[in-house]
């Protein structure tokens, strides 16, 4: 290809500085463009409005193509399924076997749990937890934010700040909203920090996205890091954002100070996730029920 | 109206020596408006998709699409052009408003300086230019995003540059023949 010749538009001073014009406007629009983002950065919600403006119009598109996703996810695990049949057979039977003894312990404590429930005159309704039902529709696949669009919005209820959970385990939170869809912060975006625990002791960690799909997970206490391959972290519930006890994530790898884990519920795979009320909310109402079923003269003090 | 169709037509239009001689004439409005709708399209298509994303790995359409059409038809666009699809990109982008905006701008300004340089140039030049750009681009979308909130490692967008950069001649492809149409009378 030639050179181009658009830059003497010939002999004519209304073209030359028609021309020069343009190009003193591209330089000012990026000026304008870099004032804006200095603005957003230092005001996040600020262009909040206009996002989710957009977001409406996109979502209904998405919401069609659910059915494609749902089926191209499928397809992956069931093939790599197939290859490891034999191996994950034998996996799957160590496993049931494990589980049973863990199941019947488990139903003695749940036995128990609602003994010393009834007697602490605590009634847990799991139910006006939740505010709404949504998919996940879409993301921001090219962007270095994991941000994901969900299907639900604040007509249903949804406010920015909480947390979002899949049936296997914690999704994110949300962060921005409009009529009929929300922002969630995956918990793979590094600004996303969570205060976690370990299943069977207890040690408590904070975990911070990585961006790439896995989380980094560092104990409280400095020194001990004795994570194992394997092991599972959940919500510890401190904070008072995300509720405690939602499965968190699987570590898969001990690194020099903490360890590199992996959600338990991937956000690509899950169909439905639930949008809860943030913990403190709830935790607030179940220390005002325990304080008016105390005699009155405790309570006072 | 004509009068503004006309300006239109100048601007955007095919230049004298491809004008049409028979006494038939492109479509003005889609002359005008598939460049810009097709940007617009890639813009959205990266929030449209249904994929959950675990990792940044889809190429950023709209940029693509920008860089393939200034590159493909110099003069076809005023230079300020980076700003206005550049907001509608941040619309739906992910990152803090007004980044594409200005990467955008930068970019065509940068394009606008290879061109004074006026040495003959072929389509792997071509993708070399764009391939520059569209890597300080992403590492910019990065950096600017670390500015605002804890960003990741670097090293997770590698993937992403390399993909965006093998997929530019596609959309080079489909801006030659979205322009064949464009132009056809």
């Amino acid at each position: 290809m030639a050179p181009p010749r658009h830059r003497r538009p010939g002999f004519s001073r209304r073209a030359q500085y028609s021309l020069f014009v343009t190009y003193v406007l591209a330089i000012a629009g990026a000026v304008v463009a870099g004032v804006l983002l200095l603005i957003s950065i230092a005001d996040p919600k600020g262009f909040a409005v206009l996002r989710a403006g957009a977001a409406e119009v996109t979502a209904p598109i998405a919401n069609g193509f659910h059915a494609v996703r749902r089926s191209i996810t499928d397809m992956g695990e069931n093939m790599s399924a197939y290859l490891d049949a034999a191996s994950q057979n034998a996996d799957l039977k160590r496993q049931v076997a494990a589980n049973r003894t863990k199941l019947i312990q488990a139903d003695a404590l749940r036995v128990e749990n609602r003994e010393l429930k009834m007697l602490l005159n605590l009634e847990q309704e799991a139910g006006d937890q939740v505010v709404a039902l949504g998919n996940l529709v879409s993301s921001t696949a090219s962007s270095s934010r994991r941000i994901a669009i969900l299907s639900a919005g604040s007509s249903d209820g949804v406010a920015p700040g909480y947390p979002v959970r899949a049936a296997r385990g914690l999704i994110g939170r949300v962060i921005e909203t409009s009529p009929n869809t929300a922002k969630v912060l995956l918990l793979s975006d590094a600004e996303n920090v969570i205060p976690v625990i370990r299943v069977p002791d207890g040690l408590p960690a904070l975990a911070s996205g990585l961006g790439d799909g896995t989380i980094m997970v560092r104990p409280v206490d400095l020194g001990v890091n004795n994570f194992k391959r394997g092991q599972v972290m959940t919500t510890s519930g401190s904070g008072g954002l995300y509720p405690p006890n939602i499965p968190f994530a699987i570590i898969v790898r001990k690194t020099s100070d903490g360890a590199l884990a992996r959600p338990i519920a991937s956000a690509a795979s899950s169909e439905h996730v639930i949008v809860l009320k943030p913990y403190q909310q709830v935790a607030k109402k179940v220390l005002d029920e325990a304080l008016e079923a105390l005699p009155k003269s405790e309570a006072d003090e | 109206m004509n009068q503004l169709l006309a300006t239109g037509r100048k601007l955007l239009g095919p230049s004298r020596e491809y004008e049409s001689r028979i006494n038939r004439e492109q479509s003005p409005a889609r002359m005008l408006l598939v460049p810009i709708s097709s940007v617009i399209a890639g813009s959205m298509a990266t929030s449209t998709l249904p994929l959950v994303a675990g990792t940044p790995l889809l190429p950023p359409f709209g940029l693509l699409i920008l860089l393939a059409w200034r590159l493909m038809r110099p003069g076809m666009w005023p230079a300020w052009i980076g700003l206005p699809l550049g907001l509608f990109d941040d619309l739906y982008n992910g990152q803090p408003f007004g980044s594409s905006a200005f990467i955008w701008s930068l970019c065509i300004i940068a394009v606008e300086l290879v061109d004074l340089r006026g040495v003959w140039r072929d389509h792997m030049r071509d993708w070399l230019i764009a391939a520059a750009l569209i890597m300080l681009a992403l590492l910019a979308g990065l950096g600017i995003s670390a500015l605002a909130q804890p960003a990741p490692e670097v090293s997770i967008i590698v993937p992403q540059i390399v993909v965006s950069i093998l997929f530019y001649p596609l959309a080079v492809r489909l801006c030659a023949r979205l322009d064949g149409w464009r132009l056809a009378t």
